[in-house]
């Protein structure tokens, strides 16, 4: 493995993670406040990305960077006030459920809109191709995923400062502890935490403006990415902004350099001396190389932080 | 007085909808019904709704110029079995019920193979219900070697066959010095992978194989650590079996990544790939395929630029029109529809066709046919049709005739008894 | 010396209830003879144990699992082995008891499964449950020796000889697999059933409702949660080793997130308070499932809007709106709702004729244009191009949206009345309930 090689995946683990951030983010500001798992959020990472694609046909991919976010961040609102807050009087399963039971629905829906084969949203021309000065250096990496990391990194920043040093943010933050008292204070909670599922759902929405191009934008990109996040957020803990920003970041790394690994139980026990061939019993477990294993590493993860410290990396809570 | 208007109002809207639900079109003459099973929603989406398309432009053409014979008219039913196994069994069973007697797919031999399983298997226990299985496209060599099947018929080259070609033009390239085996991890990557490694073997043995890899099917949203894995192998040329996704997302990684390796492809044709290719890949860019819209003397030209301009989108499967032509003609010369008559009829038939005389080999009906590598290069000139509105487009670099792409077989066919 | 009397009343209501549901297995197929529709209730049957072993977890002991699928995939894959074995001839086992193959190794990963996650209930043993299901999913792709790769494993159910040794019962003919489907599911629906009335059964309730208070009253939560998580994943090997059988292929579709997603749906549809409840939800689910993807392509937003509705609305599934009803049955107050009712449904029916009738042109634009502008509907055609068609399906959701409201304001005052009759007389008469 040369030093460039290594370079390279380090920054395209770095850059997915940091996509997986953004998604997390909103997740984790969402659960934090309402204490609502929303399985549709991957489902809004895919409208962010139609939205962007739609919108980048008639004005413009910048115009749609800003755009999209916050028109998928109303559509978060609407579904709160008139669906989720409905089921919230029945408890947490009926929330998550009716989030679950959105997600089918909002896959059909775009579907309908926009057909069931992927759509041509692309980079657009500016930020496409290898950035020029690292590829003096001998090192390729696209320009848009260096975008993609910029962009994932002021929006942390950002939030973090919303969360803490603005005013809306510190009643955001007494909402999550102590509604009551907040709503005694002549503050209306509901609203907020309308607010806050929208400006959840609006991160989502970015990272489908920001993903939606890099990767595929098809109506199946929210199955394929909804999983890992649940991990990022779990992983990280649950309601810990920070934790989930180190468990997308590990994820990210462990999925370039996981993929990309030809190493092997089989080859380490070689490297001791002792061969492994055909014969040898359990030769299936031992010849699977990192790469071939790389899709489950993200779960095992998962199972193992839940059995060992179900509160995740930096939880708070475990509920 | 008002509840029993109202009785009757409801009790007449439910029986008007049981009887419409139950009501069956009649059609005159004899209607000879196709299923179309492929993916119409999923990853691969837009290809099985492409080749839908094919088929009902095909089925037009047949029923136009009565190629089944006076009053045969083919009608093509879909049926999404959103490429997978498991679903398209279902379907099977819908099939039958439906009394449909033939079942046409190909995107995916891990559908085929168990499809032609299952069919064989419902012909075996329901003589006089038979199905006959077209595989427009699965290219798993088993379907015509260990797993032949008297009911099943191939219309495209196999792996084997497509990689005889491919290598082919390879021998005579000698600044290709190592290669990258890149491949989906179900039977046919496997197979793509294996079959290079052997033919490579035998025709180039200076080539050095620097490198393998097996990505899941239509998961993969993210090329570039392999990429980065065939930047570090110091590969000059890539092979792979990739189709849809998997080999538009494959290419954007390479162009993204700014990587200039050769590809050898089956699959840069399909619907979505030249647009991925786009600039980047003139050049770099080959297919092997039993044909392309720029092939000497453009033959189905017709076809061509009539399903482009209808549809706005590129006609490349001609297993499409192959197959449905070949069922008519059996049909024709059977003077039957049904299925154990046409299947007897089309082992061994051999008609003229677009390419020039095609035969469906008795031994394991696998269809022989001429194959082309071509490459993508900018139109102009007797690149006459550039694909996806790129400006780009195939040019034949090497035309393999049907007698060196033709493989050998293992299949011992157990036939049922004629009729 | 006197003889004590025991006087045990027969549960006649019991026996008749079983008796019926009985009856309908044994008589269905003769009712519908074509093949889909006996494929159907295979479906139907299958699902029904693979919901009822899910709620097992869910309704009666409180736990929301995500990978439930992971237990009877694993049972198919087992079972589908042991039938190429018994094809082979490697393995003399009857055909007949190979979901018995599935059972037990499903209820084998329960019990090493179950001792990783049954320690906390709730939102922990969701996520846990998730990922074991995902993993195992991801599993799947990467030892094709077992799991047969992207194409799975396939099988052949006529080869272990035929059934009680009688050659015409081969379990080829799809009906014949009905019935032996048919009786696994009433013998597990018993099974199920009597577990629900043993300790254990009532025991998991209490774990369900109040943790604290049933270790409190020396019960270990986790210990009971697991118990319940083996026997449910047995049932759940169970229904995974019919569906080998049935479909002759299992491959990683068995253990994939939809799978467990589908039976979550189901079993909740159905509510899942109510034992009978995972029942019909199993057949609610397979009709929209496998039924109704036959005429429509719209049948995903079919189901979502419908489950999402069943959530907002009647979180306690179709079970309890039946059971809503059977209780002003038993009051007698039934007949006042007629007229509300048929006004309801009646408008409801249109409401939703007209929302199926734009769904179902829309779609046909956005998916299906190239086959032509004319679909058909419930028997009659409709031309996609012509405004006429719009403007009817427009006014007849219109008619129907009005007429609902109008019938939804007068069944929920009539409703309410009773309600509260019902509720007074309760309050009056304490003894009589």
């Amino acid at each position: 493995m040369t030093f460039d090689f290594f370079l390279v995946q380090l920054l395209n683990g770095i850059s997915y993670g940091l996509l997986l951030f953004m998604l997390a983010s909103g997740l984790t500001l969402i659960f934090s406040m309402m204490g609502v798992l929303n399985f549709a959020h991957a489902s809004f990472y895919m409208i962010g990305a139609y939205f962007a694609y739609q919108i980048s046909r008639w004005v413009g991919f910048w115009p749609a960077l800003i755009l999209a976010p916050l028109a998928v961040g109303v559509l978060g609102a609407v579904v709160e006030r008139f669906g989720l807050r409905r089921v919230h009087k029945w408890g947490h399963v009926p929330e998550l459920l009716f989030t679950f039971g959105l997600s089918y629905i909002i896959v059909e829906l775009v579907q309908v809109i926009w057909g069931r084969a992927a759509v041509p949203y692309s980079v657009p021309a500016e930020l496409d191709g290898p950035i020029a000065w690292l590829q003096r250096l001998g090192l390729t990496f696209p320009k848009y995923r260096a975008f993609m990391m910029a962009v994932a990194v002021l929006m942390l920043v950002s939030t973090w400062l919303l969360l803490t040093r603005t005013r809306i943010g510190l009643v955001i933050q007494a909402s999550l502890t102590h509604p009551q008292q907040v709503e005694a204070l002549g503050h209306n909670v509901p609203r907020v935490l309308m607010g806050v599922f929208g400006a959840g759902c609006a991160l989502a929405g970015l990272a489908g403006v920001i993903g939606g191009n890099a990767f595929v934008t098809e109506p199946g990109m929210a199955g394929a990415v909804g999983a890992i996040v649940f991990v990022v957020i779990v992983f990280g803990g649950m309601g810990s902004l920070s934790g989930a920003f180190i468990a997308s970041l590990l994820l990210g790394l462990v999925d370039a350099f996981g993929k990309t690994s030809d190493a092997s139980i089989g080859g380490l026990l070689r490297w001791f001396g002792t061969t492994v061939d055909p014969q040898t019993f359990g030769y299936a477990v031992w010849k699977l190389t990192l790469a071939q294993v790389a899709p489950v590493l993200p779960f095992l993860l998962l199972v193992l932080i839940l059995i060992f410290r179900p509160k995740g990396l930096m939880g708070t809570r475990e509920d | 007085m008002r509840r029993i208007f109202i009785q009757c109002a409801a009790a007449g809207l439910a029986l008007t909808a049981i009887t419409g639900v139950t009501a069956q079109t009649k059609g005159g003459g004899q209607t000879v019904r196709i299923a179309f099973m492929d993916p119409l929603s999923g990853p691969f989406a837009a290809v099985g709704q492409n080749i839908q398309r094919h088929f009902q432009l095909a089925a037009e053409i047949v029923n136009k110029k009565e190629l089944a014979g006076p009053g045969v008219k083919f009608e093509i039913v879909p049926f999404d079995n959103k490429g997978s196994p498991q679903e398209s069994l279902t379907l099977l069973r819908s099939l039958i019920d439906q009394k449909i007697q033939y079942v046409t797919q190909g995107n995916g031999s891990h559908v085929a193979i168990p499809l032609a399983d299952a069919i064989a298997k419902h012909n075996e226990r329901n003589p006089g219900q038979a199905i006959v299985f077209l595989n427009y496209a699965a290219v798993d060599p088993d379907l015509t070697n260990s797993k032949c099947s008297f009911w099943h018929f191939r219309f495209d080259a196999n792996t084997d066959m497509k990689m005889e070609a491919i290598t082919e033009y390879m021998k005579g390239r000698p600044e290709i010095k190592s290669v990258y085996l890149l491949n989906q991890n179900y039977s046919h990557g496997q197979q793509v992978t294996r079959v290079a490694k052997e033919l490579l073997g035998r025709k180039r043995p200076d080539i050095k194989i620097v490198g393998e890899d097996l990505h899941p099917l239509g998961q993969v949203r993210d090329f570039s650590p392999y990429i980065a894995k065939v930047r570090a192998s110091g590969a000059d040329t890539v092979i792979t079996g990739n189709w849809g996704t998997d080999l538009t997302l494959l290419i954007r990684a390479a162009r993204d990544a700014g990587l200039n390796v050769n590809f050898y492809t089956y699959y840069a044709g399909v619907i979505g790939t030249p647009t991925a290719m786009g600039a980047a890949g003139a050049e770099l860019v080959r297919q092997v395929s039993y044909w392309h819209p720029n092939i000497e003397k453009y033959p189905a030209e017709d076809l061509y630029t009539e399903f482009k301009k209808k549809h706005n989108e590129e006609w490349y499967t001609l297993a499409s029109y192959t197959s449905m032509t070949m069922l008519a003609e059996a049909i024709k010369r059977a003077k039957s529809a049904e299925p154990l008559r046409v299947a007897y009829t089309m082992e061994g038939l051999k008609m003229p066709s677009i390419m020039g005389e095609i035969e469906m080999r008795a031994t394991d009906h696998q269809l022989q046919q001429p194959l082309f590598v071509s490459v993508w290069t900018k139109a102009g000139g007797e690149v006459k049709h550039d694909s996806e509105k790129t400006g780009y487009g195939f040019k034949t670099v090497r035309a393999i005739p049907t007698y060196v792409a033709s493989q050998p077989t293992s299949c011992t066919m157990q036939r049922p008894p004629k009729p | 010396m006197s003889e004590v009397l025991r006087y045990r009343p027969i549960n006649l209501g019991r026996w008749v209830v079983w008796g019926f549901t009985a009856l309908v297995f044994l008589c269905l197929p003769l009712l519908l003879e074509n093949l889909f529709a006996r494929s159907l209730m295979a479906q139907m049957g299958i699902m029904i144990i693979f919901a009822l072993s899910y709620n097992m977890l869910l309704g009666q002991s409180g736990m929301l699992s995500f990978g439930h699928a992971v237990y009877s995939g694993l049972g198919a894959y087992f079972a589908i082995h042991a039938l190429t074995w018994i094809a082979r001839g490697q393995f003399a086992y009857p055909v007949s008891l190979l979901p018995l193959v599935g059972g037990f190794a499903g209820m084998l990963f329960g019990v090493v499964f179950g001792y990783l996650t049954t320690k906390k209930a709730g939102t922990p043993f969701a996520m846990i449950s998730l990922g074991i299901g995902e993993m195992v999913f991801a599993a799947s792709l990467m030892f094709p020796g077992f799991f047969g790769g992207e194409a799975g494993i396939s099988g052949n159910r006529t080869a272990g000889g035929a059934f009680l040794g009688i050659p015409s019962l081969s379990f080829g003919p799809d009906i014949q697999i009905y019935y032996l489907i048919a009786a696994w599911t009433f013998a597990s629906m018993i099974a199920m059933f009597a577990l629900t009335q043993t300790p254990l059964g009532r025991i998991a309730n209490a774990v369900r409702d109040n943790p604290e208070r049933a270790e409190f009253i020396g019960y270990n939560t986790q210990r009971v949660r697991w118990l319940m998580l083996i026997l449910s994943s047995f049932f759940a090997g169970v229904a995974g080793g019919l569906s080998a059988i049935y479909f002759e292929i299992v491959s990683a579709e068995n253990v994939s997130a939809i799978r467990s997603g589908g039976v979550l749906l189901a079993a909740f549809m159905g509510g899942v308070t109510f034992f009978f409840g995972p029942i019909l939800g199993a057949v609610v689910f397979t009709i929209f499932a496998v039924a109704l993807s036959e005429y429509t392509k719209a049948w995903q937003l079919y189901l979502g809007v419908f489950f999402v509705l069943l959530v907002m609305f009647a979180p306690g599934g179709l079970s309890s709106l039946i059971l809503m009803n059977l209780r002003v049955l038993k009051f007698r107050k039934f007949k006042r709702l007629r007229d509300p009712y048929f006004g309801l449904i009646l408008s409801a029916v249109a409401l939703a004729l007209g929302c199926v009738m734009l769904i179902e042109m829309i779609y046909h634009l956005t998916l299906d244009f190239a086959l032509g502008p004319q679909i058909k509907l419930f028997g009659f055609p409709f031309n996609t191009e012509r405004p006429e068609s719009w403007v009817f399906a427009v006014s007849v959701l219109a008619g129907g949206a009005l007429a609902f409201e109008y019938a939804r304001q007068h069944f929920r005052a009539v409703w309410g009345e009773i309600q509260v009759e019902i509720e007074d007389w309760i309050r009056d008469n304490p003894e009589d309930t």
